[in-house]
Parts: C-alpha cells; structure tokens; sequence
C-alpha cells in the first residue's frame, strides 16, 4: 500500500478549491492531488501514493545516488585489484 | 520509466552486493518495516543473494495486513446497510473478516466499490446526495495525508453523507515496541521511505540513541534496499547506531510540513490495536473531536463489535521476526493467500503472501514433494 511511484507533472490546476495536476508514469497518466507539493511545476517529479503527491523526487539526488553507486564498483575492483566473485544465486536479479 | 529502471540496474545491483561481502565481518540481523520493501526484498531474492549470516527479518509493515480483524467486521457491517455506498483501496476487499469478505458482500448485493484515491470517495458523495458514502481509511503515515485531505475537503464543501472507517497505524512506536521486547533479535532497522517523505526522520533519532540501533530510511528499489542494508551493516560493523537516509532523492530529514500538518488538524494519536501483534500505545490516529461527525464508526454505532482470530495462525511469531512462514504448519496448506488464516497471508505485501507468491515451500513439503515438481 505504500508503493508510492514518481511520475512527470504534465499539468495543474485546481478542482473544487483543491490544486490537482496530470502525472505521467512513463506513458500511464493520472490524475493526483498536488495539494503536499506547494509551488510544484510542470515537469517536475513528484512521488505520488493513492492519488497524492507525497514528495518531490530532486533530481540531481536521484543521479548523485547512481553516480555513487557506479564509483563504488570501480572502488572494490581498485582496493582488490579485481571484481569480487559473482555469487552464482545472484542471477535471480537479473530477471527484472 | 525515469528513477525506476536506474535503480533496477543488475549491474550495480552485483556491485552492491560485493562491497556487502566486502563489508560484513560477521552475522548481523536488518529489519524492514514496510511491506513494499518486503515484497522487493521476497521477489528478488534479496534476502537470499546477501552474504551469509546478514539476516532479513520482515515486520510489521503491511497496513492491510495489521489492520485488526474486528475493523473488518465493522467495514462489512456498514458495507451492509442500506443506503451506504462503502468505498476502500482495492487491496482491503479480499480480506477477511470473521465471516466474509467486502468482495462476497458486493456479490451479495452490497454497493462496495474500488477508489484509487479517497479523493473519489467524496466525489462519489456529492454525486450521490441520497447515499451515505463511507470510506475505509487504513494505512500508515503514508496515507495519512490522502484521507486527512479528504475530510478537510468534504468538511470545506459542507458535505454531510461522507465518513472514514479509520485504522491507521504509525511506525515509530512499533518499532519501539519491537525493540523494547525481551526476545528482541533485531540489530537494525530499514526505516520506510515514503512514511519518512511525509514524516521526516526525527522521530528515529531518539529511538536510534535509546537502543543504540542503526536506523536507514530507505527507499523501494532493488538498489535502493542493497544500498539501505550495506549503510546499515556498515553502521553495526564500526559500532554507530544513527539514523541515515539512503532514500536522499525523496526524503527530507523533517518531511513534508504541509502533509503533516493536515494529518494533525484531521487526527489524533490514540492507542491501537495491531493484527498479530496486539495493542500498542499510542501507535495510530483517530478522528479529532472537530471531525467526530466524520466517524463512521460512531455514525453507523459499531463501536462495540469484536472479534477473535484463529488459534493456528503464528502472525505475531512472523511479524516480530521469531519465526519465517516457512516454519508454520499452516502456511501453504490450510493458509493461502486465495483462503488466508491470518495477517501476513491477506495482501501480497504480507510476509507470508510475499513468500508464497516466491514459491517458497516449507520444509517438509519440499521434501515431500521434490519428486513431483514441488507444486502444491
């Protein structure tokens, strides 16, 4: 039930007093609540959960974690000279 | 889809693991609170592919799944009275109550319908003057907000035939219940990233400083959980014990004020009661005087109802982490997700729903059924 997701605002306005907006998840688009996000605009990502956004997803975040990830790797291999062993269950990853 | 494939990368999936390996010196025991996480955590093989003696423990995470039987009962009695128009998530009309469920009392003639957003349930109100429309307001922090805007919202408009069943449970002080047990095997815990979206992580740092436990707000994706359990085991392994959030793209240490503001307006914290688990002070919200007359509970007189659950089920065992659901004899033969016996079986975020829909056998059916293709 928390599964809360980040979509794309595509538009906003207001409905009944309430600030209400489009949301694009990758092609499926809905309508949500934006009341939480205030000064919210379009393009930017929101997480929204059952009908409202809960939290701006920032951006440069999102990507400064990857970066992190990625580096970390290339760290491992560096501090032991090479990959460690791939565990042979964790091919089940892979089916994503 | 942007920041969902990225953090579903294979790649850095192995990466995470191996500075994991690379990490953990000896056992170390991780709780998850969130039944998102555990649906992740189950269907991935996550909890599997870590190194040996990093041990996952799934708690009590799932809001349909701790939502007491007795909240059921209710929903179903309102749902069958005439007049009403009873609307919940999609996820609460399978569960069942002492007798039934919502979806059989639909079949039966009962107006329940499925609401994405409990925005639709007022809607659903003014549109249908002459009905009264009840909605069934479970869930954690997360959906807090969502049902606190729309009773804010249909006091606003002056409607009069709208009303939430509230069960909403918070997480902080189930996790201090867990820890303050006796048996207690838990040495860190993932904190839920979205409840921490609209709450923020201060809560946590006092409960991290009491027991001297790691807290990691952490998000949903694969990435995201590898890299919440290595920040954790990293904490346990130099001796910190502080609350971090690897969730940084959606969480902000004190949440979203506007949300949380709307949750204190519309509710209160009271004492709840937990499936499986059994009360715990001061773990949710109900209704605050100013709003009484959107209780449906009171409305519709139901207060009083009570329930019992089945002697066999071991929830409390599985939601505390004393026991996986492969080690209840239930599971898998007169506990399934199609006929659940108990909490962690009802919705596909539940410990038990989340192994049973891995394939997750328990032992003695493995063996007993290793010739036939294990199907059961």
């Amino acid at each position: 039930m928390c599964l809360g997701i980040p979509g794309q605002v595509i538009d906003l306005g207001e409905v009944d007093g309430v600030v209400m907006g489009t949301v694009d998840f990758g092609g499926v688009r809905k309508q949500a609540c934006l009341e939480y996000v205030p000064g919210i605009r379009v393009g930017e990502y929101v997480i929204i959960h059952v009908g409202f956004a809960i939290s701006r997803v920032d951006e440069d975040e999102a990507q400064r974690t990857l970066d992190v990830l990625q580096a970390m790797g290339d760290a491992v291999a560096a501090e032991l000279g090479e990959p460690l062993p791939v565990r042979p269950s964790a091919e089940a990853l892979d089916d994503r | 889809m942007k920041y969902l494939d990225e953090y579903r990368d294979p790649s850095l999936a192995r990466r995470l693991l191996d500075e994991l390996c690379a990490t953990a010196t000896r056992p170390w025991t991780v709780m998850e609170v969130c039944g998102g996480q555990t649906h992740t955590i189950v269907r991935q093989g996550i909890d599997e592919l870590l190194p040996a003696g990093i041990r996952m423990i799934h708690g009590p995470g799932c809001p349909v799944c701790v939502t007491p039987l007795e909240i059921l009962d209710k929903a179903q009695a309102i749902a069958a009275m005439p007049g009403v128009l009873f609307t919940s998530f999609g996820d609460m009309l399978r569960v069942p109550g002492s007798r039934t469920d919502l979806l059989a009392l639909r079949a039966r003639g009962a107006d329940v319908r499925v609401v994405y957003s409990p925005l639709e349930a007022v809607r659903l109100a003014q549109a249908n003057p002459d009905r009264h429309v009840v909605f069934l307001a479970v869930g954690f922090e997360t959906t807090a907000p969502a049902n606190a805007m729309a009773v804010l919202h249909a006091s606003a408009l002056g409607i009069s035939n709208f009303s939430i069943l509230v069960s909403h449970v918070l997480v902080p002080p189930a996790i201090t219940a867990i820890l303050a047990a006796p048996d207690c095997q838990v040495q860190a815990f993932l904190a839920a990233g979205h409840v921490c979206a609209v709450m923020g992580w201060t809560e946590y740092e006092p409960i991290a400083a009491r027991y001297r436990v790691p807290i990691v707000v952490t998000g949903f994706e694969p990435l995201d959980l590898l890299e919440g359990i290595l920040m954790a085991v990293r904490q346990l392994e130099t001796g910190r014990a502080a609350v971090e959030n690897q969730y940084v793209r959606a969480v902000r240490r004190t949440g979203n004020a506007e949300a949380q503001d709307a949750i204190r307006r519309v509710f209160t914290i009271a004492d709840r009661r937990w499936r499986g688990i059994g009360t715990i002070a001061e773990s949710g919200l109900v209704l605050a005087e100013e709003f009484a007359a959107f209780d449906a509970e009171h409305r519709f007189g139901v207060e009083s109802l009570a329930a019992t659950e089945s002697p066999l089920c071991i929830a409390g065992d599985i939601l505390t982490g004393t026991k996986v659901p492969t080690e209840c004899a239930a599971y898998g033969a007169l506990c399934t997700p199609r006929s659940p016996l108990g909490a962690p079986m009802v919705s596909a975020e539940g410990t038990c729903a989340a192994f049973y829909a891995a394939g997750r056998r328990r032992q003695v059916q493995r063996l007993a059924t290793a010739s036939d293709g294990g199907a059961t």
